[in-house]
Parts: structure tokens; sequence; C-alpha cells
């Protein structure tokens, strides 16, 4: 395999994938044993919004080689002041009980501490998204304090507690600032299991294969982070990885799609089907538009058109009662144990 | 048919078909080799590079293509995998090496 290097977005590139239709007709044009509304066996429908997911963009200072949202730096895509108001506003018309941000790298966005302020005014429950790193820029090294100041939950990407796996999908010395930047979580209170202060780690898979038993990989990462970095955490989330943007450019390129695809299919579980994210959370693009999952907002498939589309018009009963959009990616939310933003769905 | 090689990796997602013959035997088997790799006082993932490592020694191409897949699966990096195999390695050099007493016993007791 070859040394990791960072890599330019699908977008800098001007790859053909850069196109979500692109991504989906690739991913249509493969055969496979059966589509996913046949595994299915009725329409997947929405149960309720717990999560108001917010995709504030897709800067980031990194470029991960899995990365679903082709994020980089070289994005420019930011949700505006004006368009966190209209979540802002959305959300104070409901008692959602969660605000889960991401991106990109959220903490990049101009916006994101007056956001989270503004969210804990209102009561909620924060989530970021972290890539850690971020938290070694010269601008951003005071977000552990910032983040255990409003209490909020942060979840880190991490996908193996040792170097070589992280760095080969996240890029060189990732692996070294993320444990640098995990101990600076510790150090304020974050993972020790008394202070409320929650830290989530998640771990995708590197490469065309499934996740592990999440409960099983969690055990073994907190005696290896322990043991190896001193570093404490509260749980681990297994993710596995979306065939879309930079994924799918790689398992095409490395002539693994076929094959991942099928494994995807082969391991449907219908269990895993019932506990799919999307039927308790809304997903808001950087530009307010409204999805069912940031996999689809990447894929540009926005909510059935039954539904408001925009954060603007957001009608919690309307969204409730939606028909969830889906096509052949939504396989990789269902395969084995299921995988969701909160990891494992069974 | 033809078959351009001994081995053939398809043919490892056939596995089950063995069991078409003597279904009760299969079941017996597959059934307690189901159980042997469940977490228990070894985890699923050591058990995985336990696995990976007799795969090397048995050689068995369907057994590394399938326990490496696993291995990874379970959470075991290429430090961990390479680790394994060297303890297989290890092992069979070993046995090998340590049939030099035997030899040297033999060729003793029959030497001037």
């Amino acid at each position: 395999m070859s040394s990791p290097k960072s890599l330019p977005t699908l977008r800098a590139r001007g790859a053909p994938l850069a196109s979500s239709e692109a991504q989906r007709a690739l991913l249509r044009s493969l055969p496979i044993a059966r589509e996913f509304d046949d595994a299915l066996g009725s329409p997947l429908r929405a149960a309720r919004i717990d999560v108001m997911q917010i995709n504030v963009g897709k800067l980031c200072n990194q470029t991960c080689r899995h990365c679903h949202v082709d994020a980089g730096p070289d994005r420019r895509e930011v949700m505006s002041r004006e368009t966190m108001q209209l979540c802002l506003d959305a959300l104070a018309r409901t008692d959602i009980p969660t605000v889960d941000i991401t991106g990109g790298a959220p903490e990049l966005t101009p916006h994101f501490r007056w956001l989270v302020e503004q969210v804990r005014a209102l009561g909620r429950h924060v989530i970021d998204r972290c890539n850690l790193t971020i938290l070694e820029t010269p601008t951003h090294r005071d977000l552990p304090e910032f983040f255990a100041q409003h209490r909020v939950e942060v979840v880190c990407s991490l996908p193996h507690y040792a170097r070589l796996s992280t760095d080969r999908q996240r890029g060189d010395g990732v692996h070294e600032r993320s444990i640098r930047a995990l101990r600076r979580l510790n150090e304020v209170g974050y993972g020790d299991g008394r202070s409320g202060l929650r830290l989530v780690l998640v771990t995708n898979p590197v490469g065309a294969f499934l996740p592990g038993a999440q409960a099983s990989l969690e055990a073994e990462w907190k005696r290896e982070m322990k043991q190896r970095h001193d570093v404490s955490f509260d749980a681990l989330y297994t993710i596995t990885n979306m065939p879309i943007s930079r994924y799918l450019e790689w398992l095409e390129s490395s002539g693994n799609l076929k094959r991942y695809l099928d494994a995807l299919v082969a391991a449907f579980n219908p269990a895993a089907a019932r506990g799919v994210m999307c039927r308790s959370t809304i997903s808001i693009g950087w530009d307010g538009t409204l999805y069912d999952c940031d996999f689809n907002q990447m894929l540009e498939m926005p909510v059935h058109a039954s539904a408001p589309r925009h954060v603007r018009d957001f009608d919690r009963a309307a969204l409730e009662a939606r028909t969830i959009e889906i096509d052949r990616h939504c396989f990789g939310c269902t395969a084995g144990a299921g995988s969701s933003c909160g990891g494992a769905t069974t | 048919m033809h078959r351009p090689h001994y081995y053939d990796e398809h043919d490892l997602g056939r596995f089950g078909e063995v069991g078409e013959n003597a279904p009760e035997l299969a079941k017996k088997f597959f059934d307690w080799y189901g159980a042997v790799f469940a977490d228990g006082a070894l985890s699923a993932r050591e058990k995985s590079l336990i696995a990976l490592a007799v795969a090397h020694a048995v050689q068995c191409p369907y057994c590394i293509d399938a326990y490496s897949k696993d291995a990874l699966e379970k959470g075991s990096d290429l430090d961990q995998m390479t680790e394994a195999v060297h303890v297989a390695a290890a092992i069979r050099g070993g046995a090998s090496l340590v049939h030099g007493v035997q030899m040297r016993n033999k060729a003793n007791g029959i030497s001037m």
C-alpha cells in the first residue's frame, strides 16, 4: 500500500465523481442481487425528529481519503448566520432535544461558536462532530475550554488507536495530532465518566470491509487508548463507510466497488433498517435545504416533495409524516449491526 | 468444466455446499465453528488473529483470505496481523528445528 498523502478534493481535481449524479449513476450501473426497496419490503417512513443535524459546510482542514462530503481546505460552502438563525427559529418552535453539528470541520465555519451558544441558550443538547486536528490549529486551541463551558458533547473521528491505520486514511501526522487533542479534551474533564462532559470516538474501517462489533471493540479501544496514549473516552461508535464521494472513488479505483456493494447487500439486516437514523433525524444543509440524512445531503437528494424542503418552511408534523428517500447507498446503513451517526443501530 | 487453478477464490463463498451430502454433519460443524469464534474467555478479535495465524500454518488460501478480512473487520491492524503471521512462522520453524534433536538422537544412535 502506498504512503498516505493528502488528496485534493474531487471538486478541486474536476473528477467525474464530483457530481452527485455521476455517483448515483455509478452505483446504479452495478448488477446487484436486489434493490433496497425490495429488501425493505415497504416504504421507509420517518418516525419522529429527535435530532436536528446541521451540516454547516464543506470547509475542512483535512482531506481524508474516505470523506463522504468531499470536504477540504478548498471548499467554500459554509452556512451563513442568516441560515443559522432560520435553524434556530425552527428549533425554538419545537422541543427537538438535540442539535448535531457537523461539516467539514464545523468549527471552521465563521459563526460556529455563536450557533453553539444560541442552541445552548434554547436549552438543547449540542453534539459537535470534531476531526480533532482542528483543535491543534492556533485559532482553535481554546475549543476544549469552549466545549466544556457549553457542555458540548464531542464526537471525534479516529479510525484506529494505532498510528498506521489512522494516517493511511486521514493523512500523515493526523494520528499524533489527534492524540494530543484528545489529551487536551481529557485535561478539561472530557471522558472521565464523572464530569458529564461526554467524549465519543468514532471508528470507521480503513478499507473495503465492514466495521466490527461495537461493544467488543469499545472495550478493547478503552484499554488500548489508555495503555498506549493515556487517553480516556466514554463510548466508541462504529460506522460503516458509505459508498459515495471520495470513498466511492477509492472503491472504484482499487477494484473493490462491486465486492463492497455486494457485501453491503448480502449483510442487509431488517433490524438495522428499523433503527436507521433518518427515521429520527432531520439533516440541514449549509444552504438550509432539508434532507433525510447527511448521505442523502451529499447525493443532493432532498426530503420527499410532500414535506417542506427548506428550513425556513420547517414544519415538524409534515416532516415526521414524510417518506424517506432511498437509493442503493442506503445498504450502507442497514448492513450487519447497522450504522448511524450514533454508531451501530442494533 | 475448465478450472485453471486448483484454488478459486469464489469457492470460499460456496463453503456451505460441503453440507449437501452430509447435512447433519455439516450442521454440527458450522454450529460448533460459530460457537468457537464467539466472544468468550478470548475476544472474537483475538480468536480471529489466532485463526489468521493458523491459516498460514496450514497454508489454506481460503482461510487466509477470510481471516485477513475478518481480522480487519474485528478491528485489528496490519501490524497486529503481521505479528500473528510471525507467530505461526516461528512455530513452524521451531517445529522443524526441534526435530533436529530427534535427528541427533538417531544419528548418534547409529554412529560410531
